[in-house]
This record gives structure tokens, C-alpha cells and sequence, in this order.
């Protein structure tokens, strides 16, 4: 079982960082946003350092968002889908796994260039690492939310706006906990630990409903 | 089993037309009562005056849009788990109607709050909560709008609705935590005061009212989805033999 898991997790790597897969260009898309932030909330390095945080998880939000829709258009695209469905292989595990795979290529960027941003948002050591703790468990909850969305707009020429409308409101569990752990590590009004443990469940919950919603959608619009 | 006599949409039509003009009639009636309750038997409220008749339309109107939702989600198991013919036409036909409520609440909400809590917008957990239900509502209207095939596009927002159930409740927790943390003095609320039985009935025939004529709007929307659906057919099959060449390009859904 390993052995074909392990090849298609390797195979949608390899696709999603080499040319045409574009899966980097969500880190610069990261950067883009941070950058515009100062411009429209001002200078103040302070002010800055106090929405940081808010800044960063809605900046890795919206890279997330914008690269779901490639998760399986390239696939049913090419028929690739249509041969994963027949397989015979447990769907829900074929999903998970590229969940993963597209999670490895998109969101472990965003985490790895979280404390490089934070720089810029004069955030201090302490609030960096929080940050970057809560995006680590986080974003994998984004990307398995997000495949429900990329499964239902598969079909879909233009998904890719419906896609982030339908996965907003999901999402907003993930964005309010990550938020209140990484302020609680800086403020701390609450222990650090309890959003923090909220967000790993909401990571977890999101493994099993995303693969099997997903799965259950994929199936449907291909017949 | 009634549950599946209905299944044949030519015998749902027909229960239809029997029960809706009664059930109109008992929805204008209850309006007629809730209406004269609440304008001239219901007292003003010692503190807000004239704006706490509001109440009356806001409360059911919030009501109503969990229940539709509710609602939605059973026609959702409907379609995925017993393929009930009618299952996705109920869902469908029950979005926009609590589209309409959630929009309704929200409104009456933001009117009654400016004369009481000075502001026509608050994050409050249960406003903000409310918001998130108005965007899932045209969310799916949306998705099922971008779809050809009605029998996938019911698969899908069937499966979206469920999603969504499952989450409604975790969104409704993290805003209450959220808000919680955010915003330690909260807002004034309507719970301060114990309801007094003087409001509370106008209240009840008002929620009785809302939800007749959610029951009346959702008949009314699936007999004309049915409709829709054999135009549809009709217009697909004289195309069909209009064109006999064409007749496989027709036939499969458009993307």
C-alpha cells in the first residue's frame, strides 16, 4: 500500500514545484500581501507589531485560497483523475494524500517564509515563533477545507472565485484560533496552550472531513 | 410509507395543490392575529419604547433561518443517502428562502440596534455568526446556479450543505471565543429582562406566522422547480429532435 501512496505523493511534488505548477508563486503572492499592509494601515511600527500576527495568517489565507484550485482541475484536465477514480484505490486516501503532497509543494513555503515576514512586521522572537507554530499546525486544515471547495468547482471552468467563496466561512474557525494562539503567546490574557489545542483538533477534523467530502464530490462529477 | 408515495413529483404536484390554498389561508390568518398582537395588544417596553415591536419580526425571522437550514440539511441526507427524487428540489427551493430570512433578521437586527445600542453594526458573536450563515446561504445558491445538470448540481450542494452543517456549530463556538476575546464588556442583549407573557405570545403567533409562510414559499418554489426541471426536459428532448445529428452533443451536459 505504501508504495503507490509514497509514487503518488512524489508525482503531484514534482508536478506542483516544476514548470507549470506554479506552486511557489503562492509564497510571493505571501510577500505581495505583507508588503501591501503597511500601505494601507500606515508605518507604525507598532501597530504593526500588535496586528502582525492577523496579518500574517490572512496574508497565508489567501495564498492558500489562490492556489486550491490547481489541486485537481490539472488532473481531471488530463484525464489522470478519471483514472485515480477507477483504480480501485480507497478514493478518501488518494485525496488525503495529495492534500498532502499539494500542502508539502504551497503551504510549507508560507510556514517557512512566516519568520522572514515577521521581520518586516517587527514582531519579536517570541511572537515569531508562535506564529510560526500556529501556521505549521494550521495551514494543513486550510488546504483539506479548501480540496472540499476545489472537489465541488472541479468542473468548473472559472471555479477558482466560487472556490474561495464557498471556503471563507469554512475557514474562519482556523483563522480565529490561530489568531488567539499566537496573540495569547504574546499578550497572554489566556495560556497559549488551549487555542493552540483547539487548532490542532480543527487540523484533525478537517483530515477526515475534507478527504471523505472531497472524495464524495470527486466521484459524482465524474459519472 | 407516505415518505415515498411523494417520491413521484406528478403526485407531490397534486398534494400540492390541495393543501397549499389551506395553508395560505392559515398563514394570512396567523399574520392577521400576530400583526394585531403585536402592534396593539403587545405593551411598549419600559426602557425601548415603540423599537421593541421589532422583535416581532426580528426574532422569528432568525428563527426561521436555522430552520431552514436545518431543513436543508435533512433534504441534503435526502439526496445522498436515499436518493429521494425530491430531495434536492426541497433543498434547493429552501435556499433562497433562507437566504431571504437570514437577510431579513440581519436587517431588522441592525435597524433596532442603532436606536439601542447606537450603532447599526456590531461584532457581536451572534450578529457575526448570522453574517457567516447569510454568505453559506449564497454560496450555495451560487454553486447551484453555475452548474447545467440539475441532478449533479444537487449532488454537490448536497454535500456542501453538509459540510456546512458540521462546521455551523464549531463556526458558532470559535465566534463566541472569539468575540469573548476580543471584546470583554458585551453588548446589551434581550435576554436582561425575563420575557413577559404580554410579549411573549404576540411572539409565539408571530414565530407560528413565519413559519407557515415559509412552509407556503417552499411548496410554492418546489412545485415551480419541478416545472422548471420538465421545461427543461421538454426544451433538451425537442432539440434533441430538431437536430438528430447533433443529438449526442445535446444530450451530455454542458460543462
Amino acid at each position: 500500500m505504501t508504495s503507490w501512496a509514497l509514487a503518488l505523493f512524489l508525482r503531484d511534488l514534482r508536478l506542483s514545484v516544476r514548470v507549470g505548477g506554479s506552486a511557489l508563486v503562492g509564497v510571493l503572492f505571501f510577500l505581495a500581501v505583507v508588503t501591501v499592509i503597511p500601505f494601507g494601515v500606515g508605518p507604525d511600527l507598532n501597530l504593526l507589531s500588535r496586528i502582525g500576527p492577523a496579518i500574517l495568517w490572512i496574508g497565508a489565507l489567501l495564498a492558500t485560497l489562490l492556489g486550491l484550485d490547481r489541486l485537481f482541475q490539472a488532473d481531471r484536465d488530463d484525464g489522470t483523475l478519471d483514472l485515480m477514480l477507477m483504480a480501485g484505490r480507497p478514493l478518501e486516501l488518494v485525496v488525503l494524500i495529495k492534500c498532502l503532497a499539494h500542502w508539502v509543494a504551497t503551504g510549507l513555503p508560507l510556514v517557512v517564509a512566516a519568520p522572514l515576514l515577521a521581520v518586516f512586521l517587527n514582531l519579536e522572537p517570541l511572537a515569531m515563533g508562535a506564529v510560526t507554530l500556529t501556521l505549521l499546525v494550521g495551514t494543513p486544515a486550510l488546504t483539506l477545507i479548501g480540496a472540499i471547495g476545489a472537489a465541488l468547482t472541479v468542473s468548473l471552468r472559472r471555479g477558482g472565485l466560487l472556490l474561495a467563496v464557498l471556503v471563507v466561512p469554512l475557514a474562519i474557525p482556523v483563522l480565529i484560533f490561530g489568531v488567539s494562539a499566537a496573540d495569547a503567546a504574546i499578550h497572554d490574557p489566556v495560556p497559549f496552550l488551549t487555542p493552540f489545542l483547539i487548532l490542532c483538533a480543527l487540523s484533525l477534523i478537517a483530515a477526515v472531513i475534507g478527504p471523505v467530502a472531497s472524495a464524495a464530490a470527486l466521484r459524482f462529477a465524474s459519472d | 410509507m407516505a415518505f415515498w408515495d411523494y417520491a413521484n413529483p406528478t403526485r407531490f404536484l397534486r398534494l400540492v395543490q390541495v393543501v397549499l390554498p389551506w395553508l395560505t389561508g392559515l398563514c394570512v390568518l396567523a399574520f392577521a392575529a400576530g400583526f394585531y398582537m403585536s402592534f396593539f395588544v403587545a405593551p411598549e417596553d419600559y426602557q425601548q419604547g415603540q423599537t421593541v415591536r421589532i422583535m416581532y419580526i426580528h426574532v422569528p425571522a432568525a428563527w426561521l433561518s436555522m430552520m431552514c437550514y436545518s431543513i436543508m440539511a435533512v433534504s441534503s441526507l435526502g439526496t445522498l443517502v436515499w436518493k429521494h427524487p425530491l430531495a434536492d428540489v426541497s433543498a434547493k427551493a429552501a435556499a433562497p428562502i433562507g437566504a431571504a430570512f437570514t437577510f431579513m433578521s440581519l436587517v431588522t437586527g441592525s435597524l433596532w440596534g442603532k436606536p439601542m445600542w447606537g450603532t447599526y453594526w456590531v461584532w457581536d458573536a451572534r450578529l457575526t455568526s448570522v453574517l457567516v450563515l447569510l454568505i453559506m446561504y449564497l454560496g450555495l445558491m451560487t454553486l447551484w446556479r453555475t452548474m447545467d445538470d440539475p441532478i449533479k448540481a444537487g449532488k454537490a450542494a448536497a454535500i456542501l450543505t453538509l459540510v456546512g452543517a458540521l462546521n455551523l456549530p464549531i463556526i458558532k463556538f470559535s465566534v463566541d471565543w472569539w468575540n469573548t476575546l476580543h471584546q470583554p464588556a458585551s453588548v446589551m442583549r434581550m435576554d436582561g429582562p425575563t420575557i413577559h407573557p404580554d410579549i411573549l405570545w404576540p411572539l409565539l403567533v408571530m414565530a407560528i406566522a413565519f413559519t407557515l409562510l415559509f412552509f407556503v414559499l417552499h411548496l410554492m418554489a418546489m412545485r415551480n422547480e419541478i416545472l422548471r426541471r420538465r421545461v427543461r426536459t421538454l426544451r433538451l428532448r425537442a432539440a434533441t429532435s430538431a437536430h438528430p445529428r447533433s443529438a449526442t452533443a445535446t444530450a451530455q451536459p454542458a460543462e
